[in-house]
């Protein structure tokens, strides 16, 4: 098969090398280096891994929108080439009900220390569950459809996930807000101190690293499975073929 | 003018339909009664005005969901009957006439069901609304379309799925939630009389731009649905 050359496996295995090395270098920065927090002391560390979790998990589904709109553009036109878009688009919702999962697990123990809540029902939480729900629901939805179908009910409904995430966004603002503002660009006190600065940035480099190279691994293993799908259907029917009749 | 016939057509097949077993609006009217009737058990309403009216609201949409779903459930189901939807697939009618007929005919079922439910639940519990109760006019057909909308597309999406009846809750749910929302805390603010009017309009309006955002996507996507093999 194409995927299964030497080269590809050096750089993934370099590529995961220096995930690994970036979170060693975030975790030393975040937890021994900068100061603890002048508030909340060194429970406010768990915001190094809260936080750049919490960005990443909006960014993979942009990429399962886009991937779900290619896949539809082109499958018709090249379904070949749409399969890989397909690829792309699982592989990116799994990884977004990873991240999310993390941000609302590593959010729930924060919450439980400095709020001495788990849970509250405020806007950033209850967003974030339901961008959680929805992903879950796409997968869901590929793990029930029939096979033959399956990638254009997905793509259908990721966009229909992508177009709802900002409608939730905007209607749970009205109705409430207990998490602290945005951090950057929220006025003029928003921002972080300095010494915070290389933990956080280490941290959003290292998460996001890792973060595409689960994504591709994903990817592969999907495309591995798409290929050997299409080699059984071309086998079945070669040996239709051959059968006398 | 041929767009709009051909959506009065389906519409006046599906209503036809409908009048000949009524099937849906019997169900769904009963299945509603029936989690009325519940949540009155469960919350005694007559004891409590003040927590039944903060309630209200969100216990009428959620007995009208969950009515919804088992109507939904069915509505592509008869169509599948002597492969009348392959025949839909092959007529010349765009596809997305199909879809909104459809729509229009369970937005009718539905309205039917609130128009009966409505009084049995004010009397069930003994609900005085203390804001202006002339909005629920408006409220319920916003709230309404936008369940039957993106219900009766999801019920197509799912329509070969392995078990369907489970998979329409579980897509239609999560997409819902925000216009769900807005029309339990627009019902509750008239109910409690809490919210002031802006407040209200704004809750109105925000179900309103859910409406005109996913029937747009609804009409764009569903011939990708209809056709998806």
């Amino acid at each position: 098969m194409e995927q299964r050359t030497p080269t590809l496996r050096n750089v993934a295995w370099l590529w995961f090398g220096i995930a690994i090395a970036v979170l060693v270098v975030g975790f030393r920065q975040a937890i021994f280096l900068t100061p603890a927090d002048a508030a909340q002391g060194d429970v406010g560390r768990i915001f190094y891994y809260h936080v750049p979790i919490a960005m990443l998990s909006l960014l993979f589904p942009y990429i399962n929108f886009a991937a779900s709109l290619t896949y539809l553009f082109w499958r018709s036109r090249d379904p070949l080439k749409a399969l890989t878009a397909d690829a792309l688009a699982l592989a990116s919702a799994e990884v977004a009900v990873v991240y999310s999962s993390i941000c609302l697990v590593t959010g729930m123990i924060w919450g439980r220390v400095a709020w001495n809540i788990w849970w509250t029902w405020d806007a950033r939480l209850t967003s974030m569950l339901i961008l959680w729900l929805l992903y879950v629901s796409y997968l869901m939805l590929r793990r029930f459809s029939s096979t033959g179908q399956s990638q254009t009910l997905a793509a259908v409904l990721g966009i229909f996930a992508a177009v709802d995430v900002p409608i939730v966004y905007m209607s749970i603002r009205w109705w409430r807000t207990q998490h602290p503002a945005p951090v950057f660009g929220g006025g003029a006190n928003s921002g972080m101190d300095k010494s915070m600065l290389p933990g956080f940035f280490w941290n959003l480099a290292g998460w996001a690293i890792w973060g595409v190279l689960i994504l591709l691994f994903r990817f592969a293993l999907e495309r591995r499975r798409q290929l050997a799908e299409q080699e059984a259907a071309l086998h079945a029917i070669e040996a239709s073929l051959e059968t006398p009749q | 003018m041929i767009y709009l016939r051909h959506i009065l057509d389906h519409l006046r097949k599906d209503l036809r339909l409908e009048w000949r077993s009524r099937d849906s609006i019997n169900g769904m009217l009963f299945f509603a009664l029936l989690v009325v009737v519940i949540f009155g058990l469960t919350f005694d309403p007559t004891s409590y005005p003040t927590t039944t009216r903060q309630i209200a609201g969100g216990i009428l949409w959620v007995a009208l969901l969950f009515a919804s779903i088992t109507a939904l459930n069915q509505t592509w189901t008869r169509e599948l009957r002597n492969q009348v939807l392959e025949a839909q697939r092959m007529a010349p009618s765009p596809p997305s006439a199909l879809f909104l007929g459809k729509v229009i005919a369970n937005m009718l079922f539905v309205l039917v069901v609130e128009a009966v439910l409505a009084p049995i639940f004010i009397v069930f519990f003994n609900l005085h609304v203390l804001g202006n109760a002339w909005l629920l006019l408006l409220i319920l057909p916003l709230g309404t379309w936008a369940l039957v909308v993106n219900g009766t597309f999801f019920a197509a999406l799912g329509l070969r799925a392995r078990n369907r009846e489970l998979l329409l809750p579980l897509l239609l749910l999560p997409i819902s939630l925000p216009a769900l929302l807005a029309m339990v805390q627009a019902t509750t603010g008239l109910m409690t009389a809490e919210l002031d009017s802006i407040q209200i309009n704004t809750w109105i309006k925000q179900l309103a731009g859910y409406d005109i955002v996913f029937t747009t996507i609804g009409i764009l996507l569903f011939e990708t649905v209809l056709n998806a093999e």
